[in-house]
């Protein structure tokens, strides 16, 4: 899918995309010519569609988690396998307001940005996941 | 300029006269996806997809057992289970009770008997009777997203499974064709197809459509099997006919296949698939195993042949 604008004639430009909230993206674009913004916004089918492509609106800043799709999206799934204790003594513990910060993130992707954050976390040295983790996270992943 | 109102109206760009997609790449993610597979497959050196068309006609039942022989006969095989709805691999080759382990950068499959790496949905369901649900914003029109999905998952489980050095990656497909394409759009090159039948009329008119469509797809269709070929009498080992038919070589051919051989019903294949054992490590001296061997034998020669 391409957006031109009319007006001038260009193609427009993504600029961001927000959501999904309650089944709906809405995404951005703008033309680089006049300035011109519009938002696309998707309705719960389309937005299933396009999750179940496996790509993201607005591209990919980093590679995708292994079984990313398919963990994030199957409702009834296992408990991971335990990680080995000298793993999980090492693994950073999240602070209640930052796990507060979390719930915000909607259920279907929530488990892929936990584990974002704790690899940022354990990256950067952190023992504790503080709400400006969080932030300092999401930063590098969703700029 | 295409201008509104002006009077000077020109005819506004087209889509293929736009280059990229305003930031999204989503044609670069989509290759990406692709090689990502492609990257994951380089030490495998034959992947072969089996079909059957109708449901019912054992073909899981022979892929583990095939699995199985060629991992007797020296070789390394894994089994990924295409079959997401009703997976039934890892039962059968005992590791339902294990889950996929997802690391960093892979998944990691599980080992089963004889050391036969295997993946299934199974290994992600909670409970043997939880069916796989997709979470999504509504599961009304379920239909105009679900296949989507299960080709994505499939892509995924290509995408992210780390098999390591493999002589022979099955992948048991869910009765119908419908994966065949998706597959061939995934695996261009890289995948041949064999097909299960059963002596039956009715399930060879089927297996037919997926003969023709695998090949339609670009998919190379190497070989027949065709299972529950005659009933093996527990008491005497005498072998009679179980359905009436046409001989195998005949059914193959009338496919424009070479027959890799034959199956004999045997209960006990039943019974070693329910408890996760390989009926042919169980009971090697049966009419049945020796014909799993002679299939699995000429299968590996067949496509040895082909490089």
């Amino acid at each position: 899918m391409k957006f031109l604008c009319v007006r001038c004639d260009e193609p427009m430009a993504f600029e961001k995309a927000e959501g999904p909230e309650e089944g709906s993206l809405a995404v951005t674009f703008a033309c680089a010519r006049c300035g011109a913004r519009f938002a696309l916004l998707t309705n719960p089918w389309e937005t299933q569609l396009v999750r179940t492509l496996g790509v993201r609106i607005g591209g990919r800043r980093v590679p995708p988690e292994p079984m990313e799709l398919v963990r994030g999206t199957l409702v009834q799934q296992r408990d991971p396998e335990p990680a080995p204790a000298d793993v999980r003594a090492a693994a950073p513990v999240w602070t209640a307001e930052a796990s507060q910060r979390l719930e915000r993130v909607p259920e279907f992707v929530r488990p892929m940005a936990r584990q974002a954050i704790e690899r940022y976390a354990t990256e950067q040295g952190y023992r504790e996941i503080t709400v400006r983790v969080v932030d300092e996270a999401r930063a590098r992943y969703m700029p | 300029m295409a201008g509104l109102g002006n009077g000077k109206e020109t005819k506004m760009k087209r889509y293929r006269e736009i280059v990229g997609d305003g930031g999204s790449a989503v044609l670069a993610q989509v290759q990406e996806q692709r090689a990502r597979v492609e990257s994951r497959l380089a030490r495998v050196r034959h992947v072969v997809a089996v079909a059957s068309g109708k449901g019912g006609v054992g073909k899981s039942v022979v892929v583990a057992n095939l699995a199985a022989s060629l991992t007797q006969q020296g070789r390394r095989v894994g089994v990924l289970d295409g079959d997401l709805n009703g997976p039934a691999i890892a039962r059968m080759l005992g590791v339902g009770h294990q889950t996929l382990r997802v690391e960093r950068d892979h998944a990691a499959p599980a080992i089963g008997p004889l050391g036969i790496k295997v993946v299934s949905m199974a290994l992600l369901l909670p409970r043997d009777d939880t069916p796989v649900i997709w979470e999504a914003p509504t599961q009304d029109d379920a239909y105009v997203w679900r296949g989507t999905m299960e080709a994505s998952a499939a892509r995924e489980f290509l995408a992210d499974v780390e098999w390591g050095e493999l002589d022979y990656l099955f992948i048991d497909l869910p009765p119908g064709a419908e994966r065949l394409p998706h597959l061939a759009g995934l695996l261009a090159g890289r995948v041949r197809g064999a097909v299960v039948t059963i002596p039956s009329q009715v399930s060879r008119m089927i297996v037919a459509k997926a003969v023709v469509l695998a090949r339609t797809a670009g998919i190379d269709m190497f070989g027949e099997v065709e299972n529950m070929a005659g009933y093996v009498c527990p008491r005497c080992g005498a072998v009679g006919d179980l359905f009436p038919g046409d001989d195998a070589e005949a059914a193959a051919t009338s496919l424009g296949l070479p027959s890799l051989g034959t199956i004999p019903f045997d209960p006990r294949i039943a019974l070693c698939a329910d408890r996760g054992d390989p009926f042919i490590a169980v009971y090697p001296d049966t009419a049945a195993a020796e014909a799993f061997a002679a299939v699995a034998s000429r299968l590996d020669a067949l496509l040895e042949a082909c490089g």
